[in-house]
């Protein structure tokens, strides 16, 4: 089947439209920044930044909130971009976290998450004055996410109210903040994680290897399997420390991302294996394993 | 599950997928109807039978079903789609929600609205950006109230698809008759839209009838199923045979060399070679390159996000409008358009909101709304404000000139929206419906005599003295003592008392939330024209709205508009009562009365803000020392002293 010549792509579509979004942001706000994970998702979205402002480069820095708890080849990954592509890059860690020495072993994923993560990036974002910060989450990830706008408006203390929303109509996004509000902006909200990798495998887009499979150490931790990526992980007694061949479909912490195992060690096994999944992506992530609606509880408190 | 196990052992067959998928195109659908249509059981349905619910969010769903399930023992679909706590809660959807499924010939977005009487303003969200509408009516109860308004706001909102999805067909027995009445008598309604398509649909969303599968209990029925209809009805491209649109998004120079305007194709076609023209200022060029994501291009296509650059210097920014020369949108201050009103302050005409259409924003007034759209029966009836999810068809005049299509013709670029300028909320949606013409043809006329000519013979620099603040807090009286010394001074002056404009220019005027913009911006207009005339010109109104009081500064000049805050606490402004308003207010004898039952909103920034000093000469003076701050009462010959150590 060939696409009639007046019809769009979904790929193309998707890409444009996000980078209408992106230049919206870059020509509406005084001073944006692009969150910058360094998963897939973020991968995609700076992929379509640096094609949105060619041949100049995207005017805002990147930030990555760093727990200290990232893989490592996570932040490998993140300075060799930075630098491959001339691009700004902004590390924040919560230095009142880093002293009390706050990580998810001693203190659980979910202190952890709120005091690493979510507060860290406030203190971020308000260091710097940034009044519009670009994330990469997808309508498709989960179901409080289904209704975000992608223009997302938080008030002065970066919290999200569901009801106080503003209706978002045709390609017309509405950038009015007062001083201290912000909008967070996301260009993927129309993707699927199919399209995400679609789109990687067509543009070829560089990838952290742990996306990729390889045989990597790893413990059954709570019907979980988790990497041990340093030694500031413990092996409890009765846990093995195994080498498997593991990959990951999320990136965050390494103590709270569970791998998968798998054969897939090329973007097209990654795609073959997704069209046959059976679980979701965001299975992945202790973090939303508590209640259906947590999601919603911490974007309330500022999480992304 | 089979089909995607085939591809399994081979890595060519994976490659070979996704260069399919890159012949996939998108279809952006979304559904409506009324509570209880099944409408979320709809959506859940076809993310069931597409396979696109995983087994972890089966799991939730099964736990969630047990909880909050309406269904008995199955498992709620709809529980799939209805997202935050607050809704599943309430067991009903209060947002627009989107969904994403994908089959082998097209991925679809779907906008899941509501149908609650309240939340019109979701509705023209989700189609805003559809291609198609999926009407939901249950087939025990016909078309609903709620059937004509989604049609009609559908159509509003340019949708030209329709499928008219006759649920729960399962409760009539699979009764053809049944459908084919409710069949015909929407085919007689929706005559007077302008639909390209319409398809109606006999299912059932919860057993899954019609919806992906054909139906065996309805054999009478030879149409497709609904998912063949989405996957095979032709959304011809509208904005591609419209002529060429390019709103400029951002201005690309990142060196001396290169100058590109980026955004996107809003309609048309455009390629090397091809003469644009900048809408408005009517100057052209040529297109020298076009660069698309995909690297360097001879054409693009509505659409296509990409940046061009031109033969010619040409001085562009972000705002303008790039357009094929042969046909030319239209420039204009004055427009007609549909308004749909999203706020729960009302529109009030003569009100300055913000108005972004494309990528350009510009100040705006609704300066006459002509009828408003009753949705159900679609009577016009008359209306001199508009609330939340009312239409109504309106005369629009902005600051400045905008280029624009009707919303017929291009979606993009007639389509606006209207920001409120205090809270930043989007308050409105409009469609253009054509450039009122006589707009054009009004030019200012151009004096010699001119109001900076008038001020240096009066040897003075014209203002307004806003004076603002609650009934009885000492406005009038402090103006007219400023008024006074000024007069000894030598100064030109007047005076625009409230009560006394209110006996003869406004008499017309009552004291509802309309009138007292209306009132405010005649007050307005005639203390511009006095200020032209060269006067210091003194203003003591309650103007009690931020808004309004924004809208007179926006009419002056710069640092011609004192807004001076008498800040007396209500309190004591009802002890002194020197009206015996407050007590009339008290006694319920007079309605919308500031600071009993309609509201005061304080300035936040004014020039000077006067706190209760119970001496209003002491009051007075202060302001005769901000205007000798501001060096407005030196002799216009002498030249300002301005800031200095």
């Amino acid at each position: 089947m060939t696409l009639p010549e007046d019809r769009l792509s979904n790929l193309r579509r998707l890409e444009a439209e996000s980078i209408h979004i992106i230049r919206e942001v870059a020509a509406e706000f005084r001073n944006p920044v692009m969150l910058y994970s360094i998963g897939k998702d973020s991968g995609v979205m700076l992929h379509l930044a640096m094609k949105a402002f060619y041949p100049s480069k995207p005017p805002f820095p990147l930030l990555h909130v760093d727990t200290t708890w990232k893989f490592r080849d996570m932040i490998t990954f993140r300075d060799e971009t930075a630098k491959r592509l001339g691009l700004e890059l902004l590390v924040h860690t919560n230095p009142e976290g880093l002293e009390k020495g706050i990580g998810p072993f001693s203190h659980g994923s979910s202190l952890h998450t709120h005091v690493m993560k979510t507060e860290a990036l406030k203190q971020a974002l308000d260091k710097y004055g940034f009044d519009a910060a670009f994330g990469g989450a997808r309508r498709d990830e989960e179901k409080s996410r289904a209704k975000e706008r992608v223009f997302s408006f938080r008030n002065g203390s970066h919290g999200w109210d569901p009801k106080n929303q503003r209706p978002e109509l045709w390609n017309l996004y509405n950038a009015r903040v007062s001083k201290g509000e912000s909008i967070r902006a996301f260009p993927l909200s129309n993707w699927t994680e199919l399209d995400i990798w679609q789109y990687i495998l067509t543009e070829n887009i560089p990838m952290v290897p742990l996306y990729f499979a390889a045989k990597r150490p790893v413990v059954n931790r709570d019907g979980m399997l988790i990497m041990v990526d340093d030694e500031r992980m413990e092996i409890k007694p009765g846990e093995t420390v195994e080498e498997k061949m593991i990959r990951f479909r999320t990136l965050g912490c390494y103590p709270l991302t569970g791998a998968i195992e798998s054969n897939a060690d090329t973007l097209e096994a990654i795609v073959r294996e997704m069209l046959i999944a059976r679980t979701s992506e965001r299975q992945g992530r202790l973090i939303d394993q508590d209640e259906s609606a947590s999601m919603e509880k911490k974007k309330r408190e500022g999480y992304f | 599950m089979s089909v995607a196990e085939d591809f399994y052992s081979a890595e060519e067959a994976v490659t070979e997928y996704v260069a399919a998928q890159e012949q996939k195109d998108q279809l952006r659908f979304l559904t409506c109807g009324s509570v209880d249509d099944g409408k979320s059981t709809l959506i859940g349905r076809l993310l069931y039978d597409t396979k696109l619910i995983f087994e972890d969010q089966l799991a939730a769903l099964e736990k969630d079903s047990r909880r909050h399930g309406t269904v008995g023992e199955d498992i709620d679909l709809a529980l799939l789609v209805d997202g935050l706590e607050a809704e599943r809660e309430q067991g009903i959807t209060i947002d627009v929600a989107y969904r994403f499924f994908t089959t082998d010939k097209r991925k679809f977005i779907v906008a899941d609205t509501p149908g609650h009487e309240q939340y019109t303003r979701n509705m023209a969200t989700g189609a805003s950006t559809a291609d198609l509408a999926v009407l939901l009516v249950d087939a025990r109860n016909g078309l609903m109230v709620q059937t004509r308004r989604h049609a009609f706001i559908a159509s509003l909102l340019g949708i030209r698809h329709v499928v008219l999805a006759v649920n729960k067909i399962d409760l009539v027995d699979f009764s053809e008759q049944r459908f084919n009445a409710i069949k015909a008598e929407f085919e007689q309604f929706a005559a007077g839209f302008d639909f390209e398509t319409l398809q109606a649909i006999p299912m059932s969303a919860r057993y899954g009838d019609n919806v992906t599968g054909k139906s065996e209990k309805m054999p009478w029925f030879a149409g497709p199923t609904l998912l063949e209809h989405l996957e095979a009805v032709q959304v011809g491209e509208h904005e591609l045979e419209a002529p060429f649109r390019f709103p400029v998004q951002w201005v690309n120079r990142p060196n001396l060399d290169f100058r590109g305007y980026s955004g996107t194709v809003a309609s048309g076609r455009v390629k090397v070679g091809d003469e644009i023209v900048v809408a408005g200022p009517a100057k052209t060029s040529r297109v020298e390159k076009i660069i698309s994501p995909l690297g360097e291009v001879e054409a693009a296509r509505a659409g296509d996000a990409v940046t061009l650059t031109l033969e010619d210097e040409v001085d562009i920014s972000r705002g303008d409008l790039l357009a094929d020369p042969t046909a030319r949108p239209d420039v204009a201050d004055q427009l007609a358009a549909h308004l749909i009103w999203m706020s729960d302050d009302a529109l009030l005409p003569g009100r300055s909101y913000l108005l972004k259409i494309g990528t350009k924003t510009v100040n705006a007034t609704v300066s006459e709304i002509k009828h408003k759209i009753n949705v159900n029966t679609f009577e016009h009836t008359a209306g001199k404000t508009l609330d939340l999810n009312e239409i109504a068809f309106c005369n629009l005049t902005t600051a400045s000139p905008i280029a624009f299509d009707p919303y017929e013709a291009n979606r993009t670029t007639g389509a606006f929206i209207l920001v409120d300028r205090m809270t930043n909320a989007t308050v409105g949606a409009g469609m253009v419906w054509f450039a009122l013409r006589r707009a054009t043809n009004i030019h200012w006329q151009a004096l010699d005599v001119n109001k900076a000519a008038r001020a240096e013979k009066l040897g003075q620099k014209p203002v307004v003295l806003w004076f603002t603040g609650l009934s009885g807090s000492g406005k009038s009286t402090i103006a007219s003592i400023v008024e006074k010394k000024l007069h000894l001074e030598g100064r030109h002056t007047y005076t625009l008392d409230g009560d006394n404009v209110r006996h003869g220019l406004n008499k017309d005027l009552g004291f509802t939330d309309a009138d007292r913009v209306e009132n405010i911006r005649r007050v307005g207009e005639v203390a511009k024209l006095m200020t032209d005339a060269g006067l210091i010109t003194l203003v003591s109104f309650i103007s009690p709205f931020k808004a309004e009081r924004q809208l007179v500064r926006d009419m002056l000049d710069d640092g011609e508009f004192i807004e001076i805050f008498v800040d007396t606490p209500v309190d004591e402004c009802r002890k002194r009562d020197p009206k015996g308003l407050y007590a009339k207010a008290d006694r319920g004898e007079i309605t919308n009365f500031t600071g009993i039952d309609s509201p005061y909103e304080a300035p936040e920034n004014p020039e000077l803000r006067i706190e209760n000093t119970g001496d209003p000469e002491v009051a007075a003076q202060k302001v005769l020392d901000l205007l000798e701050q501001k060096g407005l009462l030196t002799n216009s010959n002498f030249v300002s002293h301005g800031d200095y150590i």
